[in-house]
């Protein structure tokens, strides 16, 4: 069955931060109650442009880190890279100022029942939601090793805080700008084997989750990943945000990112079929 | 006392704003924002007769004031529709009109058959004005013949418990001549419009941005098409309803479609940027409604006709 998030609400979250961080902005907002519902992996829908805009669809945001206050008091921060219309507005907003806000969105990252030795995968900005995984990951006795990739040393984004919390960090850059130069890719299987992996989680460019998953299917590990497709509503309704993935009963459906979504077991998603309906998916035609 | 509510052919609606057809996924993702009761009606997405995967992705481009889609009317078919969502929707209190596309006429009659058993429909509209099935110069509401053999097919179908409502295409020279047409052969109420056909050219790339090519043009960047389109079909048939749709974000956007001729009005990319937007847009309208000075929505209706 769909796993509709049916803790999303609808606010005007106001902006209580906005900061350049490298190539990206960290900003926070004010949600309220909102914050307690947050799983790692949700994400945010917002509305941008501001009244009577030409854009007239969400823009989807994962989001980097929710902090519960107390009582109806909590915040949402999130990493903006302004490539587009929509996210440099969004970047551009003032402490003070509102915007519409449906949240939290999708599926979360599955958290082991017992303590494992889990690597966490961030492409660029995808590295934001990892941070909160990691909190949660490493206070259930997880083992969490890091790899951040980035195609130059601005666009990694790793706060300190964020750093903390992991057992190592490994940056790649294809630039060689920071840390080892090439990509995540050309790291990950000696790590698999230095530190016994047993669950990657990764975020980040769909081409960077499909190396990935055939890694991780090489290792024989568990890849769990939050894919990226642009989404028209965020909340199930405009089936434009589908991708084939295979199913427990093997049969391959068209799932909407937004609602099966973010997070997918890599391995069921069929990275092979770009701008084609698989043969054998469901109702092909 | 003010009343809102309204009639599409035979049957009544509470109050005039309804989902559109494709813009409202099973009904449960926007049950979470609110109660699907406080709407008019809730119009399903487009079913057909078997299980249908869409179209590949990129299915979405986003325009200035608008969108193109290429979903392809992904959805399970009539069996699994009519076991798990139409219940669904029943439990919920919500007024529904069942939406069907075919590929062929005789899918149409097929479908029509299978509806006309289902208790508690409002309203069939027959979707023949789909852009996104695969040979669009198959699109039945494009000629004159083929919207009528589809319409006769339903029609030949399904007694008289529900009114048949047949969504029209706005790619068409003349957009009355295909309602008469329809009209004749048995429609008792008309959708208008459907998306219009578009095309994005991603510029990195340098070919057609959507996995489909064509899409379907909706948002506010529609919206004079949709008032002109509903103004002549009144003019046309002033007796035939009409469901009016076609970028409407707000109580005046709606009350345009109203005063064009449209009886009710469904909302469909407003949905899309704002959960809440039909509800936002229903009480935009009744108080629109009221501060005019009508005494219901049916005087407003097609009231941009007036003599001068």
């Amino acid at each position: 069955m769909h796993k509709i998030n049916n803790l999303a609400t609808v606010i005007d979250a106001e902006v209580t931060s906005n900061r350049k961080a490298g190539a990206y902005h960290h900003i926070a907002f004010s949600v309220g109650t909102m914050a307690a519902h947050v799983r790692p992996g949700n994400f945010v829908a917002l509305s941008v442009g501001g009244p009577g805009a030409s854009t007239v669809l969400r823009r989807a945001f994962a989001i980097y880190r929710a902090t519960h206050l107390g009582g109806n008091q909590g915040q949402i921060e999130l990493v903006i890279a302004p490539h587009g219309q929509g996210s440099s507005w969004v970047a551009a907003r003032q402490v003070g100022e509102k915007v519409s806000m449906i949240g939290p969105l999708g599926t979360s990252f599955g958290i082991p029942s017992e303590p494992a030795r889990t690597l966490l995968v961030g492409g660029g900005y995808g590295s934001a939601p990892l941070f909160g995984l990691s909190e949660v990951l490493k206070s259930r006795g997880c083992r969490v090793d890091m790899v951040l990739g980035a195609s130059t040393a601005m666009k990694i984004y790793a706060p300190l805080e964020g750093k903390r919390t992991v057992n190592s960090l490994t940056v790649t850059t294809e630039d060689g700008s920071a840390g080892s130069q090439g990509r995540v890719s050309d790291v990950i299987p000696a790590l698999i084997d230095e530190n016994k992996i047993e669950v990657i989680y990764s975020c980040g460019p769909m081409g960077m989750l499909e190396a990935i998953t055939d890694i991780a299917k090489e290792k024989g590990v568990v890849h769990q990943c939050a894919v990226e497709e642009s989404m028209a509503c965020g909340i199930g309704v405009c089936m434009t945000c589908v991708l084939p993935v295979r199913g427990e009963d093997g049969v391959i459906r068209m799932l909407r990112s937004c609602i099966d979504g973010p997070v997918m077991d890599g391995e069921a998603v069929q990275w092979q079929a770009k701008r084609i309906i698989p043969a054998d998916t469901w109702g092909a035609h | 006392m003010f009343d809102f509510s309204t009639m599409l052919g035979s049957s009544r609606f509470d109050n005039p704003i309804l989902t559109a057809s494709g813009c409202a996924g099973s009904g449960k993702e926007l049950a979470q924002f609110f109660p699907l009761s406080a709407l008019g009606g809730i119009v399903t997405k487009s079913i057909m007769l078997k299980p249908r995967s869409g179209r590949a992705t990129p299915r979405m481009a986003e325009t200035p004031s608008g969108m193109l889609n290429s979903i392809g009317l992904q959805g399970p078919g009539i069996d699994l529709f009519l076991e798990n969502d139409i219940p669904w929707l029943q439990s919920q209190g919500a007024r529904i009109v069942i939406s069907i596309a075919g590929e062929t006429v005789e899918d149409y009659a097929v479908l029509a058959r299978r509806i006309r058993g289902v208790t508690g429909v409002a309203a069939l509209e027959v979707n023949i004005s789909c852009p996104n099935v695969e040979n669009r110069g198959q699109v039945f509401a494009c000629h004159p013949d083929t919207a009528r053999a589809a319409i006769e097919a339903v029609r030949r179908n399904v007694g008289g418990d529900f009114p048949i409502i047949a969504k029209l295409s706005p790619d068409v020279t003349d957009i009355s001549m295909i309602a008469t047409e329809v009209v004749s052969a048995g429609a008792d109420g008309l959708a208008l419009i459907n998306t219009v056909l578009g095309m994005v050219i991603d510029t990195n790339t340098m070919r057609p941005k959507l996995a489909g090519k064509t899409g379907g043009l909706s948002g506010p960047a529609i919206r004079p098409i949709a008032v002109r389109a509903i103004y002549q079909v009144r003019q046309a048939l002033p007796h035939v309803s009409i469901l009016g749709m076609g970028g409407v974000s707000s109580g005046q956007d709606a009350l345009q479609l109203i005063l064009a001729g449209a009886s009710a009005v469904s909302i469909g990319t407003a949905t899309f940027g704002n959960p809440l937007a039909a509800i936002t847009i229903k009480s935009e309208l009744e108080s629109l409604l009221v501060t005019k000075g009508f005494n219901s929505t049916a005087e407003a209706v097609g009231y941009a006709h007036r003599a001068e």
